[in-house]
């Protein structure tokens, strides 16, 4: 591969992760949600993360050409390979825990798949126009979860307070920049993400103030997800489950 | 608000009821037809109650507008009341429109 093409691959295995990962976990909740209304709209979401994984992994496999499919790129792929944010693999916890997970996770996605729309890669732009609207009813709804428990009993309030506490720290990954995305942002592929954080924080602000939550006050983050040099132990297991069907019995078909 | 006001907010015990409301939900299929009660869910609030509807009825893109009301805002007609209310109009089929053909351009009455 060139080195457009490695980084290019990289870039959208990034995205392709972040997807995959997180709707695995949101796909745990099923059958197990508070009620049964969560838990379709639970199952809704991860199913529109795995549609969006597959668009974005299904690119990676025709840029790398190697004649590795979608599929083999999610279930073959070992814990070094994969590029998604720490915070998308963390366990969902209590069902506040999961929506402060989505939340910070979405806050992020809208505005960078709208970015993307802008991109110089009319296949980027493609995806990025299918999922942000996807992207936008996951933010509306858990930002009003957010608020519903934040400002709701003593109880769910103590539990969005922790769990904004316990995930805070993997946020700042967003807005880690590497080499990968230095140069897709040279190449045009990326546009400029020097606002995202500014625009990130006006909008976890206003939610976490609607919501009488306190942000923590630390400079410290997580790292090693995207760039995939340190994952945490949780992902192994998630690919564990995840990848074991595939493994065991190579030819399975629907 | 800190956390030092939670003395603000409600306890669990205050809340009378830890069940949410139902609502009913109407869908319309397409543009030009009028919504049609799909079904019921528990929700929250109003604003809620529409977004659950979005993932339990619309998955299947049935939808282009949802109405949701909370279902003990709908008065309904008593099953006992079904002599007087409905028998009446049994005797009178020259109020059904059906001694005229309609042309088929009128479409959906």
């Amino acid at each position: 591969m060139t080195n457009h093409q490695s980084a290019y691959f990289e870039f959208l295995c990034h995205f392709g992760d972040n997807a995959l990962i997180l709707g695995h976990r949101l796909s745990e909740w099923c059958g197990h949600a508070p009620s049964l209304e969560e838990d379709i709209a639970l199952a809704n979401t991860a199913l529109d993360l795995m549609g969006e994984a597959q668009l974005w992994l299904g690119l990676a496999s025709d840029v790398e050409g190697h004649n590795r499919t979608a599929d083999d790129l999610a279930m073959h792929r070992d814990v070094w390979d994969f590029r998604n944010f720490l915070l998308t693999e963390q366990p969902n916890g209590d069902f506040g825990q999961t929506i402060m997970r989505q939340y910070l996770f979405d806050a992020w996605h809208v505005p960078t798949l709208t970015a993307l729309t802008s991109s110089i890669e009319k296949s980027i732009v493609e995806i990025a126009q299918k999922t942000v609207k996807e992207a936008r009813y996951h933010l509306s709804r858990s930002r009003d979860i957010v608020i519903g428990l934040g400002d709701g009993t003593i109880e769910s309030r103590k539990r969005m307070q922790s769990a904004l506490e316990l995930l805070f720290p993997y946020v700042g990954e967003f807005f880690t920049s590497d080499s990968v995305e230095q140069q897709m942002v040279k190449e045009g592929v990326l546009s400029n993400l020097d606002n995202l954080r500014k625009s990130y924080f006006e909008e976890i602000n206003k939610t976490f103030s609607s919501a009488t939550l306190t942000l923590p006050n630390i400079q410290f983050s997580q790292k090693g997800g995207k760039t995939g040099k340190q994952h945490s132990e949780h992902l192994g297991h998630i690919l564990n489950q995840m990848q074991w069907l595939s493994r065991a019995y190579p030819d399975a078909n629907w | 608000m800190t956390l030092s006001n939670a003395s603000d907010m409600i306890a669990e015990d205050q809340i009378s009821s830890t069940e949410w409301p139902l609502w009913e939900i109407f869908i319309r299929g397409q543009q030009g037809i009028s919504h049609r009660h799909v079904g019921s869910l528990h929700a929250p609030d109003a604003k809620t109650a529409i977004q659950s509807a979005r993932d339990v009825y619309t998955r299947r893109s049935e939808g282009v507008s949802i109405w949701v009301v909370e279902s003990q805002q709908i008065t309904a007609s008593s099953p006992s009341d079904k002599g007087p209310l409905y028998e009446p109009s049994k005797s009178k089929i020259y109020r059904h429109p059906t001694f005229f053909d309609i042309p088929d351009k009128v479409g959906a009455m």
